[in-house]
């Protein structure tokens, strides 16, 4: 039996929110089903997935501080695949941007450097954009693909990261562990909420919510992106400048990143490290995905991800569940939500067979 | 009629979602006949052939084949019993020779399949050599490879799918004679033309089809072109009255020995190309589609640079090095051949279709949309040029072709340009709305803009332009005069007899 997919007449906005709750229904589902096979108590496990984040002011602060970092970089990235643009290598960015805000603390550990956390911060979105960029350049100057340059940058900028933390940049007194010396007060961003570890970056996120969704929505330099990734001849016979576009999608997505990266290090870690390179990155990706692209559906998305990075913490410390596990469940939810979305954007046609 | 019809179709009727595509239709089709269906676009011609040719299934109604009732899952079906179609749009491979396509079908030895194709090119006047390769020959030669292939699987009963309208007029002669040859020796042939004339001329039978049902059973050698019209489109034609044009005014557009290399191996290299257009003329380029037209509206429209600046002028500056927004601060606008994915983008409403090209009309405040300004010159377009949709909000993707073309090229006009390159202007779109569409461009003549015209049809050309080249792998004709020019010249130069 062959079938076919039918686009549907009315594209429905109803879809971009049926689709994620019927994601999540279907995964608890499909989870509890395989918790139970693991021997483990299903209803436990998905009690500590996806409740316990919501039951405690501290868990639920821990789901902001992850969320943070993910809109941030989502944002940046969705410009970009709006208009076709695929910087996969977000995660290079971000570690770039942690490094160059790193700089200065290291160089200055008593923190006598004025600014000394905005500077950080511009060296850090500095940093991203102009390590996306060089992915623009070679795409518009040789045609290079962005997907691979980006993606093979962000395997290069580890490898910085590991030669200044194992060398130049190790902490002196670090015991020989591969980290840099603890930031100064001045170098670290202002806690939002006392007793949690939650910083102003969830505030530089929901600003960048605010920009993507103004630009992408009611401006025409978003429109123009989004014209690029729908009809690129269309954008062509507009004269809407295609490079123009890979600079703008690519570099917007370097400077969130590496503001990300900078909040990262002036945030919760406190100082350079080797667990800088956390992948979020690349959940961004995802993120940007399960929010259709969409500035606001991507707020929805990235505390949905958060949630599940959290709950996963949680369920594989109380409910015994192994870290694969949680791995699946994150899985199965992006499964679901493409399954889902797809079939309501879609609807499957059957080719009937008549006989002869 | 003692013998039972070779096809019959009794009752037949089709939807799609909401749109009946056919509703109850009856057909008989005999042998050695030369039956036409005749219908505007969208009058449901191509769905009934889908169903003859078993790629669709009807939802209703029964289809006869010689009094035997017969259902067809498929075209392997169909080509069974007999039937065999060529299609508007052919289906060869560019990179294979002729013997070689037609080896994909056909089973058979080369060397074996090389004789037949030649044997039955003499019998029928299809001459063509077997070991060609398909992306030397022309459109007529494909044509015939086409009709080979169909005819090597012995077919009782031909279909064949608007032939005339890619073919320059020596060729359609040249096709006729194929057909006359093929109902001497007794075969039925279908016969999908929306061209009045060569169905009088051709046809011994006429069905014709409006709004999916059939509206008339005529014998088109009785009636006039007028009265079959009338049948076709359900009211009187509409008749153009062209006032005569003024004498043109100054130069807008000048090509100045034009010449661009092709960018890919199935494009066309420009050569030495020489125009001038000036302010209240429409100038035609007759040609067939694929021997450059696409290459030069790109290079007139900026979305390719030409090599040097002074090879393009508009409005007397050079500006072969600018782009496509460029150009048209200096009062261009062109609507393109293909209107999804490049005039309009299919998934954004009319209403951000707009903004692709207009917004410059006031619709940007500090690079922000003003919706309301949008939204405005949308609904004045839709008024203006009797678009049919439910609104502003109505995505592009779900508008027919002529509704899309008249909202184009609405919004090009609503420009209001000193230039115009409008590239296949009544494409795929129905009687009624390409006389509207010529009558705007008559009217844009009128008003003293510039109009270039390129176009495969040639009764358009000469019922607008007051000059015509003709476009021919990659070289174009000398100016030539519309009113002392015959459609008989203009194809020999459409063939490269003429230079």
């Amino acid at each position: 039996m062959k079938f076919r997919l039918i686009r549907r007449d009315t594209a429905s906005r109803l879809a971009m929110f049926t689709a994620p709750v019927l994601a999540l229904v279907f995964t608890c589902v499909a989870s509890l089903v395989l918790f139970a096979a693991l021997g483990k108590d299903a209803g436990a496990a998905l009690y500590a997935l996806l409740l316990k984040p919501f039951l405690s002011w501290y868990s639920f602060s821990e789901v902001l501080l992850k969320m943070a970092p993910l809109l941030l970089i989502a944002q940046g990235l969705a410009i970009g695949f709006r208009a076709n643009v695929f910087n996969i290598g977000a995660e290079g960015q971000f570690i770039v941007g942690a490094l160059c805000a790193s700089a200065l603390p290291v160089y200055f550990p008593d923190g006598d450097f004025p600014l000394m956390l905005p500077a950080m911060i511009a060296f850090g979105a500095l940093g991203g954009t102009v390590y996306a960029l060089i992915a623009a350049a070679l795409r518009t100057r040789f045609g290079a693909s962005e997907i691979l340059v980006t993606l093979m940058m962000a395997l290069i900028a580890v490898q910085i990261l590991n030669y200044l933390l194992l060398g130049p940049w190790k902490d002196p007194r670090g015991f020989n562990f591969p980290q840099t010396v603890m930031f100064p007060d001045n170098a670290m961003l202002p806690i939002l909420f006392d007793g949690t570890r939650t910083n102003i970056s969830l505030i530089f996120s929901l600003l960048a919510s605010v920009f993507a969704y103004l630009m992408m929505q009611h401006h025409f330099r978003g429109y123009q992106l989004r014209t690029a990734g729908l009809a690129p001849r269309a954008a062509l016979y507009a004269g809407f400048s295609a490079s123009r576009m890979v600079w703008l999608g690519l570099g917007l997505g370097g400077l969130a990143a590496g503001i990300a990266g900078a909040s990262e290090v002036a945030g919760p870690l406190g100082q350079l490290q080797r667990s800088v390179t956390s992948g979020y990155g690349y959940a961004a990706i995802i993120v940007a995905y399960v929010g259709g692209l969409n500035p606001l559906g991507i707020i929805a998305s990235s505390f949905l991800i958060s949630v599940i990075y959290i709950g996963g913490d949680n369920a594989t410390v109380s409910a015994g569940l192994p870290v694969a596990a949680v791995e699946v469940f994150q899985g199965l939810l992006l499964f679901f939500y493409l399954l889902t979305f797809t079939l309501i954007r879609f609807r499957i046609e059957f080719d009937r067979k008549v006989p002869a | 009629m003692s013998q039972p019809a070779l096809l019959r179709l009794a009752k037949v009727s089709k939807r799609y979602g909401t749109v009946q595509a056919n509703k109850e239709i009856d057909l008989e089709v005999h042998t050695g006949s030369i039956h036409a269906v005749l219908g505007e676009n969208g009058a449901g011609k191509s769905t009934l052939m889908k169903l003859i040719y078993g790629v669709e299934q009807p939802d209703v109604g029964h289809i006869y084949w010689n009094g035997q009732e017969v259902h067809l899952a498929r075209p392997s079906d169909a080509q069974a019993l007999g039937i065999g179609m060529v299609f508007q749009h052919f289906s060869l491979f560019e990179t294979l020779s002729v013997v070689q396509n037609v080896s994909l079908m056909i089973p058979g030895k080369p060397a074996d399949l090389a004789q037949k194709i030649t044997d039955l090119g003499d019998q029928f006047g299809l001459s063509v050599d077997p070991h060609a390769m398909v992306h030397r020959l022309s459109v007529g030669e494909r044509q015939r490879v086409e009709i080979i292939r169909c005819l090597l699987l012995n077919p009782k009963l031909l279909i064949l799918d608007e032939p005339t309208s890619v073919l320059p007029p020596q060729s359609v002669r040249r096709l006729f004679e194929t057909l006359r040859k093929l109902q001497a020796d007794g075969m039925a042939i279908l016969f999908i033309s929306h061209k009045l004339d060569e169905i009088r001329e051709l046809c011994d039978t006429a069905s014709v089809l409006r709004g999916g049902e059939v509206t008339g059973r005529v014998d088109p050698r009785e009636h006039d072109a007028r009265s079959l019209a009338q049948l076709m489109i359900g009211r009187e034609m509409p008749n153009v009255a062209h006032a005569a044009p003024r004498p043109p005014g100054e130069e807008r557009l000048r090509l100045n020995a034009l010449s661009h290399p092709r960018a890919s191996r199935f494009g066309t290299t420009l050569e030495g190309i020489d125009l001038k257009l000036r302010s209240g003329e429409i100038v035609g380029i007759a040609g067939i589609s694929g021997n450059g037209q696409q290459e030069l509206a790109a290079l007139i429209s900026g979305e390719t640079r030409a090599q040097e600046p002074g090879m393009v002028e508009i409005m007397g500056k050079k500006v072969g090095h600018l782009g496509p927004m460029a150009r048209r601060k200096l009062g261009f606008a062109f609507v393109p051949e293909e209107r999804l994915g490049r005039g309009a983008v299919p998934e954004m409403s009319l209403a951000d279709n707009s903004l692709l090209t207009a917004h410059s009309r006031n619709m940007l405040s500090r690079g922000f949309i003003r919706r309301s300004v949008e939204r405005a010159f949308t609904r004045e377009c839709i008024e203006a040029f009797d678009v049919r949709t439910p609104g502003p909000d109505a995505e592009a993707g779900a508008m027919s072709g002529g509704n899309l073309q008249k909202f184009i090229l609405g919004r090009e006009i609503m420009l209001n340009p000193d230039v115009m390159l409008v590239s296949q202007p009544t494409w795929g779109v129905d009687i009624g709305a390409a006389t509207a569409i010529r009558k705007r461009l008559l009217d844009m003549r009128d008003q003293g803009c510039a109009i270039l015209v390129i176009s495969e049809e040639m009764d358009e050309l000469f019922e607008m332009c007051s000059k015509l080249h003709v476009l021919h792998n990659g070289h174009l004709s000398p100016a030539l005069d519309a009113a002392e020019t015959t459609p008989q010249e203009i194809g020999r130069y459409m063939i490269g007899a003429a230079t």
